[in-house]
Parts: structure tokens; C-alpha cells; sequence
């Protein structure tokens, strides 16, 4: 798992602490992809799991007459909240502030690793609990931890899942959506003894006794723990009010159990008045779960005497945000609630699973989410773009209208042909892709040709004639392409040749 | 520069158009025409909804009147030795010599409170279109983690006053100021091949009981309807 910036920091393996969330010496989404879709365990697990969330989500949906208006009104407070960023957030800090808690600002992964380490340090502990969190997955929130002696336990059963199997996630909401049953119970049987409570034996696959085995396991951990790291799902700048929904208990358990409760947090994820709550709290459990509402949601201001941690700690998180923010196409991305309906209809993911998307956020919103924050530099983050068939479903379930198709297109004109981008602040031209050189020269040649109707044809005749030569694979720069796809066979009489037979006329 | 100065330094940069001025909107441009409550209910048909919808999410559901309270409580707490309890709900409780009170208490560590069999507690609200009990650390509610650590909750809800159709007709009657927690059904995991299972980490049960008209003691802050 080296250099997995996702990765979980289970005892043995070698997570690099963080520096800016690449993903150094993974494969790019194509080779990953073939790898993935060779495993037919994985697709049955996906296309199960996938279609029937896809499903309940539609009739969820359905529920609702006011659908399409939450979906509109939930895009315009998005929208609005990112053309005025900086007075929501200096908003949210003199709120934060001023109900008890420490609000700290992280321009990248490598100084939100240093600020939270600082304050697990300053408590004493040698161990965290956690919340589910995209963030600190990003920023390899675990793996920096590892290094500075302090033990992260995920407390979401699927994150444990992931923990103890020393794997990676492969879904936003589901992340071990790419395990079975008899999987889970092995890893249980295997792993559990070695982190603290080991699995009861014996130990059958039912999802039942797993999740019994689960409770017992983490039980001992949330009574014992003395500070808790989390993420948020929203944060409110008018009230300084955060915002976890959840199902397990975990999350509860979490933020209200420990002492320190430190939350690692987006900066994309405010929003203006606790009212604009109204609009999420309708369309994230429904998009997400596909339940009316999910079992658990937790909304805490600052801190409260006597009920929950004394002492609470906000690290705000750009790393990569306000470049993406610079991107007026790009920008929107910024707008996901990270509910995941987009991964659940996607015929990619489906098939390619989440792991070949090389990132932390897999599917069609991490095909433009990934490559904004990171940059498209590397090989992994410049084939993102390309993990999609433009069939545009995930924009119809987005229920903040992200136009998901329109960014990928952007996305890769920008990987083919460079042009501007920001990064780390900063205005760049981005150069076209390596890759792409051998391309850009084959469309020049094609227009020297175009423009020339007499070459062009005695080039077509000259083809035709040799057809029984042509090969079935191309060689050089076109052979990666002709590895998945089968050379058309070059017709007997060019289109030209047989009009002029037909018609009798050139013209 | 601060970490803070660079952050608010790059995103005034990112929204400022060339050579032009960031605009001053107030948040009037979002457009706010979707319903307030899907569909017209009577106060009864809203505490028949909230009462199918806590069914379907798994929740055991019961309705009595002050009268009957005492007695469906002993009824739901037969199997219990020991019932947590917030301040202002010893009133109302059975008084089985075989059940012993715990009151809810800032110095009771987690580990105490994992000994605990049941507890009960009111609500600030309740929420009929999604099936949803909303807690706010009120005097008869207690501190957030009693609903979280014990594995039986029992729950109860005014009604029909302590009832409302939704969502955007419950946050204006909420205090953001105090910590909320937001119940919908017992405790639950999808995680493993999406087959769901209730009690992971929080109760594994929870009844929330309906009291209805003889019931007239009313919380400050619970809304008429």
C-alpha cells in the first residue's frame, strides 16, 4: 500500500506521511480499470450493491414533488457561498470562536497533519478515535499520525473493514462496498485480536453476528478514548454550528464520548444560515442512503458545559480547494455533499470499482474532484478525466446539480492541449500531456491532408488497394489504443469512389 | 503569512473576475420555492405519519395517555434493572420496587453508563415526514450520550404538539445554540453487502411512545400547534 495517501494506518503498513495527496506509483485508471474488471467476484459485488441503492434512491427520490426546486436551491446556496468563501468562513470563525471552540487554518495536507499531531500531542494520548472522513483520508490523516506515534481506530464498520484488511476504500458511502461476507468474517478471524478485542470465536458470515462482533470490538475503544478526530458533513457560518450525519452510533459516539474532539473540515463545506440546512437535511439522506432521513444526526456549537468534549479544535482545509475555486467550469465540483449517488449509477465504476480510480474519491466525481486538487501532473490524475463515457447519469442524480460531463470535458482539453490553471495559488500554463504529442501531430497531419482534396484521394485509392496489408493492431503511439479496441477493416472503395459510380458525378 | 492569510488571500484571488470586484450578494439569489410540507395533514393524520414512519425505520411504536404511561413503561421496562434517567422526568416513571434510578449526572464516567440497561427521556420535537425524534439536551432529555450508550431508549413525544410535517417547518422551533441529535429509528449498518442491521454502536432499541390529550404538562419553548 505504499504511497497510498488514502490508505488507513493499520499496524504493519507503510504509509508515507502526507505531503500533497498524490498517489505516487499508482497505475493510471485504464491499467487499474483492465485489472479490476478481470475480477468477476468484484463486479458481482458492485453490480449488486450498486443497483439496489441505485433503486431505493430513485423511490426515495420519487417521494418528493419538490425534487427538481431542493436540487435548484441547493446549487444556488452552494454557488453563492463560493463567490463570497472568505466572509462565510470569517463568519464561521467568529462563531466557532465564540461558543468555546479553536477554529486553525491548513493551506495544505502536510500543515493540517502538523496541527492536528500538535493537538493529539498536547492531550497526551498515544490513541485517537475516528469518524468516517473524506478529509483526512486525503490528507493521509492516519499514516501521519503513525509516524508520530499516535494510533488512528476507524470507527465506521466499513472503514474498520478497510483498517483491519490493510486495504483501501472503494466507495465514498460504502467503502468496503468491494468485500462479501465470508471476506469480512476472515479478516475479523484474522485481524481483530491483533488491534485489541479479538473477534468471538467461532465467528459465523452473517451480517449480523459481524456487526455484533463490530460493536464488541469498538465498545472498548469509544469508553476508553480521551480525544476523537472527525469530519463534518456541513458547517454553519451564521451559527458556527457543525453537522454529522451518520447510521452506526459511531459518530456519536465519537463526538460526544472524548474529551478533544478535533474536526477536520473542507472548506467548500459551509454554508450560510442554519436554515440552508432545510435543503440538505432533505436531499443528502435521500441521495445518499436512499432513506427519508439517516438514523443519526449530530449538531454540535462550540462546546457545552457538562455535555460533550471541553474542549473543541476546527482545522479549516484548502489543499487544492481555492485552486479549484479559480476554475470557473471546475468550481462547481466544489459544490458535492459527497452523498455518492453519482458512483451508483456510473457503468464505469460499476465495472472498474473504486480502487482504479486511484484517489480518495472514487467514481464520476473523483474523475474531476481528483485531478482539480491535485493537478493532472501525474499520469494517474491525467487519465481521470477519461474514466467516463460522458453519458451524463451522473448529473441526473447529483442533487447539486453538478454538471459532472461538462467538467470531464474541460478537464481533458486541458490535459490535451494545456492552457491555464492555478496551482498552490499561483496562475500556471499547464503543457499538454507527454502522451498527447503524438496525437496533437496526427491531427496536424490530418489537416495538411484535409485541406488538399486531390492528395487526400489518391491517398483513400492507395489505401484501399493495400487493405489486404493493413495490420490488425497499429504500431508506436497507437498501439495502447488498438490494445482494447479492434482496428475497423478499410472498405474495398472509399465513400467518394462509389458516389462518383453511382451518381455519375464528382460533386 | 498565516496559513489563515494565504487561504482567504487565494480564494478572494479565485472569485474575483479580472480585473473586476468580488460581488456583495446576500444569499437573495437563491431561489426558495420548494414546499414547506409535501401534502396537507390534520394534527392526527401528522401524528399517524410520524408514527408509520418511526414503524418503518424500525422503531417500536406505542401511543397511551398521561394516565397509561406509567403503566406502559413498566410494560417496556420489565426486562430492565437499571433506568437512566434526566431531572425532569422522575415524575412520570413506575415505581417497580425491582427497578432502580440512575439520574443523569456530569461526574458518571462512560463506563458507568455502559452498565446501565435502559433510559428514558423526552424530546424537543418530532419530525412526521421522515420518521424523525429530535433531542436538544432539554431538563427532561439529559446529556446527549445517555440516548447514545445504553442499549434500550424509550422516547417520548407530546402529541400532537411536539409534532411537526417537516423538516423546514422543525429547524425555526430548534436552538443551534444547544447540541442536537437527530434519532430516526434504532441504530443501523448497511456496510456489509447492504443488508441492513440495527444496534451497531448506538441502542439496539428504540420505542418512542406517543402521549396523547390527558398528557398536559408542556416544556417552555415546545411550539403550540
Amino acid at each position: 500500500m505504499t504511497g497510498f495517501r488514502g490508505a488507513t494506518g493499520a499496524p504493519g503498513t507503510t504509509g508515507t506521511p502526507g505531503t500533497t495527496g498524490t498517489h505516487l506509483g499508482m497505475p493510471a485508471f485504464p491499467e487499474a480499470a483492465r485489472e479490476a474488471v478481470r475480477d468477476g467476484v468484484l463486479r458481482a459485488n458492485l453490480r449488486h450493491a450498486t443497483h439496489t441503492i441505485r433503486d431505493k434512491r430513485a423511490r426515495a427520490v420519487a417521494e418528493l414533488a419538490d425534487w427538481d426546486r431542493l436540487r435548484a436551491a441547493g446549487k444556488a446556496v452552494k454557488d453563492h457561498t463560493l463567490r463570497h468563501l472568505d466572509r462565510y468562513l470569517l463568519q464561521l470563525e467568529a462563531a466557532v470562536t465564540a461558543a468555546g471552540g479553536t477554529v486553525h487554518w491548513a493551506v495544505d495536507a502536510d500543515e493540517a497533519n502538523r496541527i492536528v499531531t500538535e493537538l493529539v500531542r498536547a492531550t497526551g494520548e498515544r490513541e485517537v478515535v475516528k469518524v468516517k472522513s473524506m478529509a483526512t483520508q486525503e490528507i493521509g490523516l492516519n499514516e501521519a499520525l503513525e509516524a508520530a506515534g499516535i494510533t488512528a481506530y476507524e470507527t465506521d464498520l466499513a472503514e474498520l473493514i478497510v483498517q483491519l484488511g490493510h486495504d483501501r476504500p472503494s466507495h465514498i458511502l460504502v467503502p468496503a462496498i468491494h468485500r462479501n461476507r465470508s471476506e469480512i468474517r476472515d479478516l475479523f478471524r484474522a485481524e481483530m485480536g491483533r488491534w485489541g478485542r479479538p473477534a468471538p470465536d467461532p465467528l459465523g458470515d452473517d451480517p449480523r453476528e459481524l456487526a455484533e462482533a463490530a460493536r464488541l470490538h469498538l465498545r472498548e475503544k469509544f469508553l476508553r478514548a480521551k480525544v476523537a478526530v472527525s469530519g463534518a458533513n456541513f458547517m454553519v457560518a451564521e451559527t458556527g454550528t457543525i453537522v454529522v450525519l451518520e447510521s452506526e452510533g459511531n459518530g456519536r459516539m465519537c463526538l460526544t464520548l472524548p474529551e478533544t474532539l478535533i474536526s477536520v473540515v473542507g472548506i467548500e463545506k459551509v454554508v450560510p444560515t442554519f436554515r440552508d440546512l432545510e435543503i440538505f437535511l432533505q436531499t443528502l439522506p435521500r441521495s445518499s442512503t436512499a432513506e427519508r432521513m439517516n438514523p443519526y444526526t449530530t449538531m454540535w456549537t462550540g462546546t457545552t458545559d457538562g455535555d460533550g468534549p471541553s474542549a473543541f479544535h476546527l482545522v479549516l482545509l484548502d489543499n487544492g480547494r481555492t485552486d479549484t475555486l479559480a476554475d470557473e467550469t471546475g468550481r462547481q465540483a466544489l459544490r458535492c455533499i459527497r452523498c455518492s449517488a453519482c458512483l451508483n449509477v456510473c457503468p464505469v465504476y460499476e465495472r472498474a470499482g473504486g480502487h482504479a480510480y486511484g484517489s480518495v474519491y472514487p467514481g464520476p466525481i473523483g474523475a474531476v474532484l481528483s485531478p482539480q486538487l491535485r493537478g493532472t501532473a501525474s499520469e494517474i490524475d491525467a487519465s481521470l478525466p477519461y474514466a467516463s463515457t460522458l453519458c451524463g447519469a451522473c448529473y441526473d442524480v447529483c442533487p447539486v446539480a453538478i454538471d459532472i460531463p461538462d467538467i470531464l470535458v474541460h478537464l481533458r482539453e486541458r490535459v490535451a492541449q494545456g492552457g491555464p490553471a492555478t496551482r498552490d495559488g499561483i496562475r500556471v500554463r499547464i503543457r499538454p500531456a507527454r502522451r498527447h504529442t503524438a496525437e496533437r501531430a496526427a491531427v496536424r497531419a490530418s489537416r495538411l491532408l484535409l485541406d488538399r482534396p486531390g492528395a487526400l484521394r489518391a491517398g483513400e485509392r492507395l489505401l484501399a488497394r493495400a487493405r489486404r496489408l493493413a495490420p490488425r493492431r497499429l504500431p508506436g503511439p497507437g498501439r495502447a489504443w488498438t490494445d482494447t479496441r479492434e482496428l475497423p477493416l478499410l472498405p474495398a472503395e472509399s465513400f467518394r469512389d462509389w458516389w462518383t459510380r453511382e451518381r455519375g458525378t464528382s460533386q | 503569512m498565516t496559513g489563515k492569510d494565504r487561504i482567504l488571500a487565494r480564494i478572494r484571488r479565485a472569485v474575483t473576475p479580472p480585473g473586476g470586484q468580488a460581488g456583495t450578494g446576500t444569499g437573495a439569489d437563491v431561489p426558495r420555492d420548494y414546499l414547506r410540507v409535501h401534502g396537507a395533514r390534520t394534527p392526527d393524520e401528522r401524528v399517524d405519519l410520524l408514527a408509520a414512519n418511526l414503524a418503518e425505520y424500525r422503531a417500536r411504536v406505542h401511543r397511551t395517555d398521561g394516565d397509561g404511561l406509567r403503566d406502559l413503561l413498566g410494560r417496556l421496562l420489565a426486562d430492565a434493572a437499571t433506568v437512566q434517567l434526566p431531572p425532569a422526568l422522575g415524575h412520570r416513571l413506575p415505581s417497580e420496587p425491582s427497578l432502580t434510578f440512575v439520574p443523569d449526572r456530569a461526574a458518571q464516567t462512560p463506563r458507568e453508563l455502559d452498565r446501565v440497561d435502559a433510559v428514558v427521556t423526552g424530546c424537543a420535537l418530532a419530525i412526521a415526514e421522515t420518521g424523525t425524534i429530535v433531542l436538544d439536551g432539554g431538563p427532561d432529555q439529559g446529556r446527549r450520550r445517555i440516548t447514545l450508550v445504553p442499549d434500550h431508549h424509550i422516547c417520548l413525544v407530546r402529541v400532537p404538539d411536539q409534532v411537526v410535517d417537516s423538516v423546514p417547518e422543525a429547524l425555526p422551533l430548534l436552538d443551534p445554540r444547544r447540541p442536537l441529535t437527530w434519532i430516526s429509528g434504532p441504530s443501523a449498518t448497511s456496510d456489509i453487502e447492504l443488508e441492513r442491521v440495527e444496534g451497531v454502536h448506538g441502542p439496539r432499541r428504540l420505542d418512542v411512545v406517543l402521549v396523547g390529550a390527558s398528557d398536559r404538562g408542556r416544556r417552555p419553548g415546545a411550539r403550540e400547534r
